[in-house]
């Protein structure tokens, strides 16, 4: 589980490295008198009234708009791709039922037998967080998930149901996740502490990884694209935003994947939590 | 909510995430979204596809179980044919000795039949052969008495008859 972290922590330094050196670079390319270049790579990000007026919790935005398309990707994909119901499946039916069953093995393998009980929870993280993040990649779209917002009550929803579900199914027991027996004694203590604090920063990276992943992709591909308007390095840029796409592809569904791994790992530790 | 935070906060960070205002807004909104998903998914679209694999596992093990017996039909068959194939052949091997047998007797009568037969034409001719044989030897006896008394008489000599046939018997003899 920390290998994933640091790892998916290791991209997006990389990908924080990678914009600040353009940055530099387009600072010293650019004359200053020209007034070329605009970034905004940020700008894609902005929640916006779709019918004008300000933002209350209830306005329609383009969140709700492609949090909207979201579900309707899911129905096609899971209601209207499985209605066959055929014992030889067809395309569609094939894809949902290797989604389920990805999902499903997953939380099996990992979380344990009794975990497969909350299968639809985790499913429905796992197809909001892959469909968000995939239709996210389409031009002009918006993304909820590069918003720390979303991600957060995300993985709020995920540490608080793990941790409710770890006091009702083991009482006290559940605090045994935080006594390492395994460890010599006198270590115990300070142990304790260490788990403690790493348990309440889970909800922090969890959110976090996701958000930061899927913005720093979409930001680079902005500056990328800005960069397209200088002549000599507009085919760098186009190749660079290509290989970039691509990229954000395999880090759209692998943030899918990670963010619903680690919630089976935590109900794992919630079902049972002994060392 | 607050319109004047906005500015203030969207200007300090340049980050659309930091924007706490529009914070509700999508907490809301993801929440229906959540839990639109999850009523379909635990409703219609999971029980659905568990359904269709349990179905297809169970075709399929069914499939697998059905071979099964009908390579056993099938084995059971082949046995059955060898079994069958064998008793023919026993039965023809038992055929072909039982007329062997019975060509061979009839053979054996046919053949003593024969031999009987060449054995009394073969006694027959020998008696015809030996019949034929003292009817000449007598026939040159009586030949010779009649040439010897012949030859007597035309030497003027009288010969008795006795004598003759002893003296003819004696040749006949040496």
């Amino acid at each position: 589980m920390s290998d994933q972290a640091k790892q998916s922590g290791g991209t997006g330094k990389v990908i924080f490295f990678a914009i600040l050196a353009l940055i530099v670079i387009a600072i010293f390319l650019v004359p200053t008198g020209h007034g070329g270049l605009a970034f905004h790579p940020m700008d894609q990000f902005e929640i916006k009234a779709l019918f004008g007026g300000d933002i209350h919790w209830y306005t329609v935005t383009n969140a709700t708009l492609w949090m909207g398309l979201t579900v309707l990707g899911v129905v096609l994909l899971l209601v209207v791709g499985s209605s066959g119901r055929a014992i030889v499946p067809s395309k569609g039916q094939s894809i949902a039922e290797l989604t389920y069953g990805f999902v499903y093995k997953m939380l099996e393998d990992v979380g344990g037998k009794d975990a497969v009980r909350y299968f639809p929870y985790v499913m429905t993280l796992f197809c909001f967080i892959a469909f968000s993040n995939v239709l996210g990649l389409l031009p002009v779209s918006f993304t909820p998930t590069t918003h720390i917002a979303v991600t957060g009550v995300l993985a709020l929803l995920v540490f608080v149901f793990v941790t409710v579900l770890g006091f009702v199914k083991n009482g006290a027991a559940f605090l045994e996740l935080f006594w390492v027996k395994s460890a010599p004694l006198a270590l115990r203590p300070v142990l304790a502490i260490i788990e403690l604090i790493s348990y309440f920063v889970r909800p922090v990276s969890h959110s976090i990884r996701l958000a930061g992943n899927m913005m720093a992709g979409h930001a680079v591909i902005k500056v990328f694209a800005t960069f397209a308007a200088i002549k000599l390095i507009a085919p760098v840029s186009i190749a660079a935003i290509a290989a970039m796409y691509g990229l954000e592809i395999l880090v759209a569904f692998i943030q899918a994947y990670v963010f619903t791994i680690l919630t089976c790992v935590y109900l794992k530790d919630a079902l049972h939590p002994a060392h | 909510m607050a319109t004047e935070t906005h500015g203030a906060v969207e200007g300090a960070a340049g980050m659309p995430q930091l924007e706490l205002a529009h914070f509700p807004n999508q907490i809301f909104w993801l929440l229906v979204t959540l839990v639109v998903i999850y009523f379909v998914l635990s409703k219609v679209a999971l029980p659905r596809i568990s359904s269709v694999l349990a179905e297809r596992s169970g075709t399929i093990m069914n499939d697998i179980s059905a071979a099964e017996e009908l390579k056993l039909k099938a084995q059971d068959a082949e046995n059955a044919y060898n079994k069958a194939l064998a008793e023919a052949k026993a039965e023809a091997q038992r055929i072909s000795g039982e007329a062997n047998a019975a060509i061979q007797a009839e053979l054996d009568v046919a053949l003593a039949k024969a031999d009987a037969e060449i054995a009394a034409k073969a006694a027959e001719s020998e008696a015809a052969i030996a019949d034929i044989r003292d009817n000449a030897a007598d026939s040159v006896k009586i030949v010779a008495k009649d040439t010897a008394k012949e030859l007597v008489a035309a030497f003027g000599g009288k010969a008795d008859a006795k004598t003759l046939t002893a003296a003819i018997n004696a040749r006949l003899k040496g």
